[in-house]
């Protein structure tokens, strides 16, 4: 069997003929596997979608009971037989409930990994690398420019400015999904212990990850009247909120912005983001090239991202590589700064 | 090094006056000498190092990356010393360096060998952090620009003694980095040092933008009026020491001692004895030269004679600050303009006259004057407006409210970046003359320019034939009398767009509407994506419309 039997590129996305269904589709189809709750690979209005059991509840949480037809959980680790084809679900270290997705017939196995991280994360499960014949690997983050730094160095970045700005309101832009309850919980593993407030936007899936047992400490929601008495507090919200009106009532605030992009000067600077933070909830260049060396594949999909650095760094190591040019991921979690107002949250 | 990199780092992003005052101050107090006193130069320009070249920066970055990887993200980040920062792989071992300090990395490239330089400098990019690297890289090459002026990071040294910024610049011209003495007077621990400079610079006193409704309150007889220049507000100043020799200095509006680039000017004015607050400009002829041609000199590294002589500098006097060891600052405007026009005729130099007086009894007669300068003479085209200047006010530091104020001819302007030419009408139908611009802002596809405003006027038949030309060789695309300009973040013209204010429209793809925009100059030496974008366009409108007082 040649990989291209197992796994194709469809108009919808990554399909597999021997199992009839599709990996993360960008439109509705019978059957999808979906590797996370970021809503450029999780969409809803499938026939029967396949996912980890969080995957489905934050599904549930953002399109309502109802958006597939059927769901079904897929344990981490645990075979499942789909038509001729064995499936298997592995954890991503992306967000809470995050996985890869191993598919394997006739002795071949492709891992497509959706959205993936190697650094350290509170609040999921970390990053296990799968041996495979063939990876798919994402390139958000795919040039060599794009090195985060240690997480809890740019925490305490941020805890350094609320000491020499009591006065002022930090206002961090944070991903609903996912970054946002990392941000905390490294705030928490940084020791700091007063509340932390949060736009309304983020309750959502704060509270979920709160009833999943993540240690968040306590959680405030940010109320109108508050807003002015804000004043040396963390209050994380949307990237969105950070232009809005609802920004200008706290107590002349401190624009931060948590995210792999902040990397560079200028697209922070493009946001007028007055304290960039660089944490990310994808691999940086480093790390995707670490991890294809770990999985030991010898050939390599790009999907979506920076595909050129890094499908010249996979031949330049003799390894097979492609871009797969697919259309419709520009992760909702981290996409190029200014794309995301458009993106559904 | 690494803790001054962080400083850097957010004085870099900071917008605020007082947050940046606050982020220096907290720096110079607890960062210990002599590293703060080397922050502190390297704030106000004070360091300078000769030997690093971007050159040497790319080779080694060659030896040390892939190509194509060095090419994808140069292309990607725009900016060399950043890309060099954040590629520079780690070193195959931990590094044998801790990393430097900044008072390590001053104190070396003063006396380091060009041939050893290299080696040295990749050790230390070795050891510093992605942070550490970029300020490294900015601070040797010289492209430190972080909006500190040397009076902000003066002020943030004096408030750590609860100083007066002004007796800082006092003692300022006699000392040398790192400034162990300053910091050890501010903190109470040393006595003051002593200024033996017989040139200090003299804080200057700035103007507001007047608003509309000032006029129904000011009484134009309380009021002196002059032309305002389109140059570099400066002060010259010249006097003799203890022991006799003439120091003769040039300072930009913040302090910044710029002696070094007008030799020619300072040569002129040797030996004057006094302190003028003037506008330094280009003078041909007898004629000031456009603000464009003075930043062609100022756009130049070395000082050549070549240069002298092709963009001779002047200052041209707004008012006398001190004469012959008399401090003339608390005397009332009109007296310091009488001796002011006194001193020019009596010293009867080269390179120094007299900014004139415009008459008027009223404001409608001063505004006429303003809209038309033909009343200037042969430099109407260098003058940027009228400035106020209350006859009974002392000259004061800072921006006193009600004392000065600025009227410019161009109350707003924007970089934009042409998009499109259009042929022009009647004797103009050969060339094209109406001008498509546009700022940046983040589409769907990422970085784009969007149009905000179309020009016909406001440059001169020379310009008018240097954009033609440039249009024709650069169009991209035609349609009939259109022609679509190369517009790319590294090719294509930027234009300084005039303007009288801004309106919402639904008309515009921007969502944005220009009143009487006019090109105001050309800017050859600007990259496209140096040009402004649509926040800046969105903050003018959200300011105007809820503050206007605050115009800076
Ligand atoms: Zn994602
Ligand atoms: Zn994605």
């Amino acid at each position: 069997m040649r990989p291209t039997d197992l796994l194709s590129i469809t108009p919808a996305g990554l399909y597999c003929a021997p199992g009839g269904f599709h990996i993360d589709p960008v439109r509705p189809v019978p059957r999808a596997l979906i590797t996370h709750g970021h809503s450029d690979h999780a969409r809803a209005g499938h026939g029967a979608v396949l996912a980890t059991a969080d995957t489905l509840a934050i599904m549930g949480l953002r399109y309502g009971e109802g958006f597939a037809g059927s769901t079904q959980e897929a344990a981490l680790g645990e075979a499942i037989r789909i038509g001729d084809v064995a499936v298997r679900f592995h954890p991503a270290g992306h967000v809470l409930g995050s996985a890869q997705i191993a598919v394997e017939a006739g002795g071949l196995r492709i891992v497509a990994s959706g959205d993936y991280k190697r650094a350290a994360d509170p609040t999921c499960i970390p990053f296990e690398p799968v041996a495979c014949d063939v990876f798919i690997t994402e390139a958000t983050f795919g040039l060599p420019v794009f090195r985060h730094p240690d997480v809890r160095d740019e925490v305490r970045r941020l805890l350094a400015s609320v000491r020499l700005f009591p006065e002022r309101a930090h206002m961090v832009g944070a991903y609903a999904l996912g970054k946002a309850q990392r941000l905390i919980a490294l705030l928490r593993e940084a020791g700091h212990d007063g509340p932390v407030y949060i736009h309304g936007a983020l309750e959502k899936l704060t509270d979920f990850y709160l009833s999943r047992g993540v240690d968040l400490g306590e959680i405030r929601k940010v109320t109108a009247a508050d807003q002015a008495a804000l004043a040396g507090a963390v209050v994380i919200c949307p990237p969105s909120a950070l232009q809005d009106v609802w920004s200008r009532r706290f107590p002349d605030p401190v624009t931060a912005f948590a995210s792999g992009w902040m990397r560079v000067r200028a697209r922070a600077r493009q946001r007028g983001v007055e304290l960039p933070l660089v944490v990310s909830d994808h691999a940086d260049w480093d790390d995707l090239c670490r991890t294809i060396e770990e999985v030991g594949a010898g050939e390599i999909w790009v999907t979506h991202g920076q595909e050129d650095a890094l499908v010249h760094w996979c031949a330049s190591r003799g390894l097979r590589a492609r871009p797969l040019h697919m259309i419709g991921y520009g992760d909702e979690g981290e996409v190029e700064p200014g794309e995301a107002e458009g993106a559904p949250a | 090094m690494n803790r001054f990199a962080a400083l850097l780092d957010r004085l870099a992003y900071e917008p605020r006056r007082n947050a940046k005052l606050r982020l220096l101050a907290d720096h110079f107090r607890t960062a210990a000498d002599p590293e703060r006193g080397y922050a502190l130069a390297a704030m106000t320009g004070s360091l300078s190092f000769a030997a690093a070249k971007p050159g040497i920066i790319r080779a080694l970055i060659a030896e040390r990356t892939d190509p194509v990887l060095f090419g994808l993200s140069y292309d990607y980040v725009g900016d060399l010393s950043e890309t060099v920062a954040l590629m520079w792989p780690a070193p195959p071992h931990a590094p044998e360096d801790e990393p430097p300090s900044l008072s390590e990395v001053v104190e070396t490239l003063a006396s380091i060998g060009r041939t050893e330089l290299p080696s040295r400098l990749a050790r230390w990019l070795d050891a510093l952090d992605e942070t550490g690297r970029w300020a490294l890289l900015k601070l040797i090459t010289g492209g430190l620009r972080i909006g500190v002026s040397a009076r902000l990071a003066k002020t943030a040294v004096a408030s750590l003694g609860g100083f007066d910024p002004d007796e800082i610049e006092h003692v300022w011209h006699g000392l040398e980095p790192p400034y162990v003495p300053l910091f050890a007077w501010v903190e109470g621990r040393g006595p003051r040092p002593v200024s033996q400079d017989p040139a200090p610079f003299r804080p200057v006193m700035l103007a507001h933008a007047i608003e509309d409704r000032d006029f129904e309150t000011l009484d134009p007889a309380d009021f002196s009026a002059e032309w305002k220049w389109d140059g570099i507000r400066v002060q010259v100043v010249s006097g003799t020491d203890a022991e006799g020799r003439v120091r003769t200095r040039l300072y930009s509006r913040t302090g910044e001692e710029i002696t070094r680039s007008f030799p020619d000017v300072c040569e002129a004015l040797h030996g004057i004895e006094a302190a003028i607050d003037g506008e330094l400009l280009v003078v041909r002829d007898g004629r000031v030269q456009s603000f464009n041609i003075l930043q062609q000199r100022l756009n130049r590294a070395a000082v050549t004679p070549k240069m002298m002589t092709e963009f001779p500098a002047a200052v041209r006097a707004y008012d006398l600050l001190a004469r012959d060891g008399e401090d003339l600052r608390p005397l009332p405007f009109a007296e310091r303009r009488a001796r002011l026009e006194a001193f020019v005729a009596q010293a009867g130099r080269d390179r120094l006259d007299l900014s004139p007086v415009v008459p008027f009894s009223d404001w409608e007669g001063l505004a006429e004057a303003r809209l038309s300068p033909a009343a200037a003479g042969a430099d109407a085209e260098a003058v940027e407006g009228i400035m106020l200047k209350r006859r009974d006010a002392a000259y004061l530091p800072g921006r006193p409210k009600g004392v000065w104020f600025k009227w410019k001819r161009d109350p707003h302007v924007v970089d934009a970046v042409l998009m499109y030419a259009q042929r022009g009408h009647g004797k103009r139908s050969s060339f094209y003359s109406d001008y498509t611009f546009g700022v940046w802002r983040t589409g769907a596809a990422g970085e784009e320019l969007v149009p905000v405003g179309k020009a016909y006027f406001g440059f001169t038949d020379e310009e008018l034939l240097q954009i033609d030309r440039f249009v024709r060789k650069h169009t991209v695309d035609r349609f009939g009398p259109v022609r679509e300009v190369i517009h790319e973040p590294h090719a294509g013209l930027v234009l300084e767009v005039a303007f009288e204010g801004l309106a919402r429209s639904t008309r515009h793809k921007s969502g944005l509407a220009m009143r009487f925009p006019r090109i105001s100059r050309l800017r050859w030496d600007k990259p496209p994506i140096e040009a402004d974008r649509i926040e800046t366009l969105e903050r003018l409108l959200a300011e105007n419309r809820t503050d206007r007082a605050s115009e800076p």
